[in-house]
This record gives structure tokens, C-alpha cells and sequence, in this order.
């Protein structure tokens, strides 16, 4: 914004400031009273008195009610399987599109970027029909499978790959490297920053999906955290919202915590993943 | 064409399979199925399928739940995406000003963007509870009624709309950041020698360069506004009376509850459709307003 010097108050400082943090408020009030609901005996949950005596039992009562051990196991193994796949499967891409001349080399890109319209959380009919006859239902392994190959990923690592001059691989060839030496040696390191920022878009895009899991996984051994905690609290009979929001809590929590510690990263790769 | 760029060819494909197989099995693959299998009946036990014609079609232009269903994601797509960028570009404009606290508010802005929608579903519920609910416990000392947000048929959608704009400005907000930081701050500069007000700079200098992120977030605001139906698992199923439906939570009600799984894939025909036409739309909008990088 323009430097107003002004003698004296400011107003329109002031009342963009106050509009600015009374927004933050707005936004972050349900994620305060979550905390207060969730540390405080159910019959708090509306009133608030600063005294109120602090409690962990909500979360101890929710623990104890739903294998949330293992869900949190299933999340933190498909996010990997995932998070690895993209890896592998997007740098290949990637450097085919921005090294080498081919042939319906853009026709071929043109079908890599409709993903990005047409994404697999659109196609459950068909896509669950493909894992049954893959017999893959119920496993961490299907939840992942039609993430792995992301048009978004592979689009980013072009991007990054194509900045990389020329002739360090031109350099790299002469002394003997072959196509896959050259990718691994010279544009992975390179591309770094790159792979950080996708590898935090991924991680929570992948923690919070929902849809795809919930149909695909129908018992405890793969049920990823979102899918556990909506079957937990739709099963609740007298709904305890105290407990009901401990689990929210602890479902978001590693990604929450994640995200307050590194909150500089968080928004730098967000922003650095996002312009085209 | 030499045995050189054959090798080309080979090496290319060598690199580019795995990820191909991949794409084209779970997406090119499903789409162009799902086309197909809109043309016939559901297989239901011994009964095998039987080709129809267009008679998927015929049914779906009569269901009176999918006309509904249509409209209410239109209103959402045309509620929460305009609101949602207005939102996301005055956060933008904020945050990248110089504001006490600043580090505090962007958290507070991009917050509601790494948690699980289906987790704050469950606060957002609370909320809207009536009577006992923090938006009622607001209200009620005030003269108003008790309102049931989530079962009244006409504040359903508009429960689940605020839901999405809370969940997605802040993550709008830093696209918009981006674009502010490219913005030279020169031109800033000679604004203020003219004199020109920070209103007039914005309308006529940010708000137009800003032109080609609108668009760009636009783009993924609606086809999220198709795409994101979590909260509605939690906070109606739906309901009530299909008030609060959305296209992709319908389609998943056909086929995983009603398992009526050709209508399911006329239905997503029609959610491909729609997703087409935005691309065009977005492609001629591209080709002709906006002055793209």
C-alpha cells in the first residue's frame, strides 16, 4: 500500500487494520473454540468462563473410542506411498516434456493437463469399478493408486526442469552420463525447492481427501484418519460434542502442528506451487 | 526421420510410460466408460446389462432431484466463488501491507486451508446447532428467534456455502500475494506523486494486473465448486429433501447407495460436460480479456 504521511491519526490505517484483524478473528474462531470445547468438561462447551477447569479426558474418551492409532498409521502410510509415487512417476514425466523432442510431445502434454479438469475424484463410478477388477478395494494401495500419475506434479517439475540450462547436460553428456544419470545428478538436486513445495501440497491435500477414501476402504485396516473420524462421529448416538471435537482436533493436529511450526514454508510453497 | 530421433522416441517413452499408464488408466480410461456405460441399463444380479440408447438421458432430463441438485450447485459455484475472491483479494491486500501483527492474521487467513474440510464440518455443525449452537447463543440475547440452519430447507445451501468460503479465500489469498509481489514498485510510486488515492490505484493499476490470477483462481474455484462435497457428508447428507444436494455428492448417492450405476455415469457425463464447458469458456475468456504472461 502507498505510504500516507499524514499529520496526526491516520483513519484509513486504522480502520483497514481493525477490518484486517477482525477478519482473522472471523476466520479463526471456530479453530479457538474448537481448542476450548475440546480442553474443557463437556458442560463448558457453550459457556465460557475463565475458569473453567482444563481437561484431557475428551481426548482420552475419543482415543479409547475408535482405533484412531491405526487410522493415523493408514494416513501417515498412504501419504508416503503417495507423496513417493508422485515423486517417481512425475520426475520421469517431467523431464521427457522438457528435454526431449518427440513427436506429439504437446499432444501427448495436452492429455496430461486435462487431469487437471478432470480429476479422479470425478470418476468414482468407473475408477471404483477399475480397482474391483484390479482387486484392489479395501487397500491403502487403491486410495493412492489414481494420485500417483498427477498432472499438477508433473506440470510444476516441466516448469522447474526447463529453467535448468542446456548445457549443464550438454556438459554432463560429453563426459559419458547417460539420460537417467543426468536427471538424477544434475536436475533433481537442482529442482529442490521445487520438490519440497509439491511435497507439502501433496502431503495435505492427500491427509484431508476424503471422498475417494471413503469409497474405496470399508474397514478399519485402511480407513485413512477423515474417513475414521466421519464414521465416528456419525455412529455417535447423543452426540458429545466435547469428545466429537477432541477428535477433530487430533485428526487435524499433526498437519496443524506441522503448519504453525513451518508456517513460513507452508504459504512460500503454496504460493511458489501456485503461479504458472 | 533417422534412427536418431527414433532413439529419441524410445527414450522419451521410456520415461514418460509409467505416469502415462497410470493417467490413462484412471482418467482418460474412466471418462471415456463412463460415456459408454451412460448408454446402458444397470447390470442387476442375473440380468445383464442391455444397451438403452438414450434412454439414461431421458430419465435424467425428467428426475426433477437432478434439476434440483443442478441448481443448488450453480448457486454454490455462483455464491461462494465471487464472495470467496473478494474475499481472498482484500486478505491479499491486507497482508501484504504493512499491518501490526501481521504474521498472526496470515496465519489466521490460510489456516482453514490445511485442515481436513471434513474435521471443520464437524465444528462448523456445532455451530449451526439450533438453540445450543454459538451462532443461536449470538443471536438469541438479541431478539432473534432460534433458527435450524442446517433443516431448513431454504438456509441449508447457504449454511454449507458460507462452510466453502471460509475454507477456500485463504488459500485464493496467496495466489493474489504472488501476483501483488510481481507488481513493480515503482508504479506505486508514480501513483503517489500524482496524487492518485489508494481506492483509484487499485481500481485502475492492481485490480487490472491482478487480472490473469482472477482468472486463474476462478478457474479452480469452480471447478472445486464441483469437485468439494466432503462438508456435505457431514453437516446434511444432503438434505433436507435434497435442499443442499450438490451434482458430485448425488452422483455418489446413485451409485454407492442406490447402486444404480448407469445413471451414476450419465449423471458424471453431464458433471464432464459442464467441466468442458468451462474450460472453453476459460480458454476463449484467455484468448480475448486477459493479456496473459
Amino acid at each position: 500500500m502507498i505510504a500516507t504521511r499524514t499529520a496526526g491519526f491516520d483513519y484509513d490505517r486504522a480502520l483497514n487494520t481493525t477490518a484486517a484483524w477482525a477478519l482473522a478473528l472471523v476466520w479463526f474462531a471456530p479453530l479457538i473454540y474448537a481448542v476450548w470445547t475440546a480442553f474443557h468438561p463437556t458442560e463448558f462447551s457453550t459457556r465460557f468462563v475463565l475458569t473453567a477447569p482444563l481437561t484431557l479426558e475428551n481426548f482420552v474418551a475419543a482415543w479409547n473410542a475408535a482405533p484412531f492409532a491405526r487410522y493415523f498409521l493408514n494416513t501417515v502410510l498412504l501419504v508416503t506411498s503417495i507423496l513417493i509415487g508422485q515423486f517417481v512417476l512425475c520426475t520421469l514425466a517431467a523431464f521427457a516434456f522438457a528435454r526431449f523432442e518427440f513427436r506429439g510431445r504437446d499432444t501427448v502434454f495436452v492429455l496430461v493437463l486435462l487431469q487437471l479438469l478432470v480429476m479422479p475424484d470425478i470418476l468414482i463410478v468407473e475408477n471404483y469399478r477399475t480397482m474391483r477388477f484390479l482387486g484392489l478395494l479395501d487397500t491403502i494401495l487403491a486410495i493412492g493408486l489414481p494420485y500417483m500419475a498427477s498432472a499438477f506434479g508433473i506440470f510444476l517439475l516441466r516448469q522447474t526442469f526447463k529453467t535448468i540450462p542446456k548445457e549443464l547436460d550438454d556438459a554432463a553428456r560429453v563426459e559419458g552420463a547417460g539420460f537417467f544419470t543426468i536427471l538424477m545428478k544434475v536436475y533433481v538436486p537442482l529442482a529442490k525447492p521445487t520438490y519440497l513445495a509439491y511435497g507439502l501440497v501433496s502431503v495435505s491435500h492427500h491427509w484431508n481427501n476424503f471422498l475417494w477414501p471413503l469409497i474405496v476402504t470399508n474397514s478399519v485396516e485402511t480407513r485413512p484418519v477423515t474417513v475414521g473420524l466421519s464414521v465416528f462421529s456419525s455412529t455417535d448416538q447423543g452426540i458429545d460434542w466435547a469428545i466429537i471435537t477432541a477428535a477433530t482436533l487430533m485428526t487435524s493436529g499433526p498437519l496443524l502442528i506441522a503448519f504453525l511450526l513451518f508456517q513460513r514454508q507452508f504459504v512460500q510453497s503454496f504460493m511458489r506451487a501456485g503461479i504458472k | 526421420m533417422g534412427s536418431l530421433s527414433n532413439r529419441t522416441w524410445i527414450h522419451a517413452w521410456l520415461f514418460l510410460s509409467p505416469a502415462m499408464i497410470l493417467l490413462i488408466a484412471f482418467t482418460h480410461y474412466p471418462a471415456a466408460v463412463t460415456l459408454f456405460h451412460s448408454f446402458f441399463s444397470t447390470p442387476r444380479g442375473k440380468r445383464p446389462a442391455k444397451f438403452v440408447g438414450l434412454e439414461n438421458y431421458e430419465t435424467m432430463l425428467a428426475d426433477s432431484t437432478f434439476w434440483t441438485v443442478l441448481g443448488n450447485n450453480l448457486w454454490y459455484a455462483l455464491g461462494t466463488i465471487p464472495l470467496s475472491i473478494g474475499i481472498a483479494i482484500a486478505m491479499a491486500l491486507w497482508v501484504d501491507s504493512k499491518l501490526k501483527g501481521r504474521a498472526f492474521v496470515r496465519m489466521a487467513y490460510f489456516t482453514p486451508t490445511v485442515l481436513p474440510l471434513i474435521a471443520v464440518a464437524n465444528i462448523w455443525m456445532f455451530f449451526y446447532t439450533p438453540g445450543f449452537g454459538l451462532i443461536d447463543q449470538i443471536r438469541i440475547p438479541l431478539g432473534f428467534s432460534q433458527q435450524n440452519w442446517l433443516g431448513d430447507p431454504d438456509a441449508a445451501l447457504n449454511a454449507v456455502i458460507v462452510v466453502a468460503i471460509w475454507k477456500e479465500a485463504g488459500f485464493f489469498m496467496i495466489f493474489y500475494l504472488a501476483a501483488l509481489q510481481t507488481i513493480p514498485t515503482s508504479l506505486r510510486e508514480a501513483a503517489a506523486i500524482e496524487g492518485a488515492g489508494r481506492w483509484y490505484f487499485f481500481r485502475r493499476v492492481t485490480f487490472p494486473l491482478l487480472m490473469p490470477t482472477t482468472l486463474f483462481v476462478s478457474v479452480n474455484a469452480v471447478i472445486n465448486s464441483f469437485r468439494l462435497v466432503d462438508h456435505i457428508f457431514v453437516m446434511t447428507e444432503g438434505g433436507p429433501d435434497n435442499a443442499s444436494s450438490l451434482l458430485l455428492f448425488y452422483i455418489y448417492e446413485t451409485s454407492f447407495r442406490f447402486w444404480d450405476t448407469a445413471y451414476a455415469s450419465t449423471l458424471t457425463v453431464a458433471l464432464l460436460i459442464l467441466l468442458f464447458a468451462v474450460a472453453i469458456g476459460q480458454f476463449l475468456l484467455l484468448d480475448k480479456r486477459v493479456h496473459y504472461r
